[in-house]
């Protein structure tokens, strides 16, 4: 058998100008494919970037909220009702919101601001430099460093900026896991000092942030917060919810699919039809190889590898090619969302093999469909 | 008394439906024995074709039947009959149906890794093969470029590498000049048959025809006439 896939491989390679027609089009294929939906998962990691950062255990909330920054102020009883659920071992508020600050040299820049709680500053950032007491300390904010720093004007600590009208100082650089999606730096400051500082409605709890007891506990406290009218969802729920409404309530899912299954469509068309060109140039050989004593599943097993061996290089390659493109994007942009994971290598993979099998599929019907004796008549 | 290689025993063949219905082969029978070489002649869609497939292994027959050494080839299973004619048969086809992607002794080589030989073993019988028909020196070449006698060479390795009993030589000078097609019927004669071998070749060249110990004519899908070697004009 070695030997029939040592033919079939050299079959294959040494027709250069067809193998590398049908490397370009599944590498093609899968480079698209892999492209979008790894954006896809970077944009969706990006919006779920604060539940990330934050890493809270459960998350209470308005029910009509859809991502972290549409969030709806809730009054201050939630926190002490959700305080008082059995099972709860802390409950803890947190501001997220947004801002416009005035820089020192006059101009304005859009900012997020988180507001951690202020006994436990449950939720903050890894400290790059500065101490995180000095949040404490009068107008004290972190900033967060990030490809959009520079929106600040790079700031150190001590630079200073304006808040309505409220003096603010860079106390602290820190890094996060996960970027913002909109494109505005993130301040860190304490939950008081965000509602002092920024307007509010009458409510000013975004999110009431909870630790439970325990694993089991999870459940008890989700139908009680749900009596009080609120929902509890843990992170990954609350991350599950993020995803669904970007995949599926903005288009935005919509649109990735549909650009995923045009590069399917492409690789499928490419490599099937140059796989089909190379079978049809060497079907009077598969003939001959019939006529000489080449059982069926032999030929069969032929094509079969040598469409595998050009899916799987052609994935390899595409894989590879992403993986640089993304790199090399990260490089000059390092807040670029596109995080390639095993579940868009998986579907890469599963279209791939969609691909394999349906080249194959006309490869073998046409090798099987000839007759010896088709051979022996010209 | 020469022992007879190929018995073929009214052999009917017929193709199309309805009106376009034709009657290819008409209850052909011939027997060729080991030891010699014998032609079907006759004018294109004479059926000699068919008949050579029938006899071959690769067109079932709608009735008659075919023996080869005492096998009866067409009660074979799909399987059998695609062993029997990769160990008993070699085939040289007209137009060579050599792989242009593999270099020439990789393609003298196919017979032999079709069962399942080891790579480097059946390369190196394809050298040794390639040197009885003096193709040594081309062995590193594709196929493509070979003249067209070379390639007709080539061919014949390849249906002769497994040392098969029966050779089946589908118009092998029809692509090659007169002088070409005389030398490689003579190594035909000379350097491939021997007393184990029966050498079947389908032909309308009357230039070749000295070559032959038999010759059977066809026409409209029937026998005309068999000539032995003494008879043959």
């Amino acid at each position: 058998m070695k030997g029939i896939l040592k033919i079939a491989f050299k079959l294959l390679v040494n027709d250069k100008g067809k193998f590398a027609a049908l490397l370009m089009g599944i590498t093609f294929a899968v480079f698209l494919m892999v492209m979008m939906t790894s954006i896809f998962s970077g944009v969706l990691r990006s919006a779920s970037s604060v539940v990330i950062n934050i890493g809270a255990k459960i998350w209470v909330m308005d029910p009509a909220v859809t991502t972290v920054a549409n969030s709806i102020p809730m009054p201050e009883f939630v926190q002490d009702a959700v305080r008082s659920i059995d099972g709860v071992k802390f409950a803890v508020p947190l501001y997220s919101g947004s801002a416009t600050l005035r820089l020192t040299n006059g101009t304005y820049q859009s900012v997020s601001i988180l507001g951690l709680d202020d006994t436990s500053l449950l939720g903050r950032p890894e400290l790059l430099e500065g101490n995180i007491n000095d949040i404490f300390a009068e107008n004290g904010f972190l900033v967060i460093k990030d490809s959009e720093i520079n929106k600040l004007n790079n700031p150190q600590i001590g630079t200073t900026f304006e808040l309505n009208e409220h003096r603010g100082v860079i106390v602290g650089i820190a890094k996060v896991a996960a970027n913002g999606l909109f494109g505005m730096p993130t301040l860190y400051t304490t939950y008081n000092r965000a509602i002092q500082y920024i307007p509010t409605a009458r409510f000013t709890t975004s999110y009431v942030l909870v630790e439970p007891k325990n694993p089991e506990a999870v459940q008890h406290i989700k139908d009680e917060v749900k009596k009080l009218g609120y929902v509890a969802v843990t992170n990954e729920e609350f991350r599950d919810n993020i995803s669904t409404y970007y995949k599926y309530k903005t288009g935005l899912g919509t649109n990735i699919l549909i650009m995923t299954l045009i590069s399917f469509i492409v690789g499928l068309s490419i490599s099937g039809q140059t796989f089909y060109t190379f079978i049809l140039e060497n079907l009077d050989k598969f003939g001959a190889l019939k006529a000489i004593g080449a059982k069926s599943r032999e030929l069969i097993i032929m094509i079969v590898f040598q469409a595998g061996f050009t899916a799987l290089t052609g994935y390899g390659l595409g894989v590879g090619l992403c993986t640089l493109m993304i790199g090399l994007a990260k490089m000059r942009l390092p807040n670029y969302a596109s995080v390639v994971t095993f579940g868009n290598l998986g579907i890469a993979f599963i279209m791939v093999l969609i691909i394999a099998v349906f080249s194959s599929l006309i490869g073998v019907r046409k090798v099987l469909k000839i007759e010896p004796f088709d051979v022996f008549r010209g | 008394m020469a022992k007879t290689a190929i018995s073929a025993h009214q052999l009917v063949k017929w193709f199309g439906e309805g009106e376009a219905r034709t009657n290819a082969v008409k209850a052909a029978s011939f027997e060729a024995n080991f030891g010699e070489i014998f032609y079907l002649v006759g004018p294109s869609g004479s059926g000699k074709t068919t008949l050579l497939s029938m006899v071959s292994g690769i067109l079932k027959p709608e009735s008659g039947g075919v023996t080869i050494d005492k096998t009866d080839i067409w009660t074979l299973s799909n399987d059998e009959l695609a062993d029997f004619r990769l160990n008993r048969i070699g085939f040289v086809f007209q137009d060579y149906h050599l792989f242009p992607r593999l270099t020439t002794v990789e393609n003298v080589a196919i017979p032999l890794i079709l069962r399942h030989c080891d790579w480097d073993e059946a390369i190196q019988l394809a050298l040794k093969y390639l040197e009885i028909v003096g193709l040594k020196d081309r062995a590193q070449l594709p196929p493509f470029k070979l003249s067209g006698g070379e390639q007709q060479r080539v061919a014949i390795a390849r249906a002769i590498v497994s040392q098969p009993d029966i050779l089946i030589f589908d118009e092998p000078t029809a692509s090659l000049d007169g002088d070409t097609g005389k030398k490689i019927m003579s190594f035909i004669k000379d350097e491939i048959l021997n007393d184990h071998r029966c050498v079947l070749v389908v032909t309308h060249d009357s230039r070749i025809f000295e070559y032959a110990d038999k010759i059977m004519k066809m026409e409209d899908g029937a026998v005309t006439a068999i000539e032995h070697k003494n008879e043959i004009k």
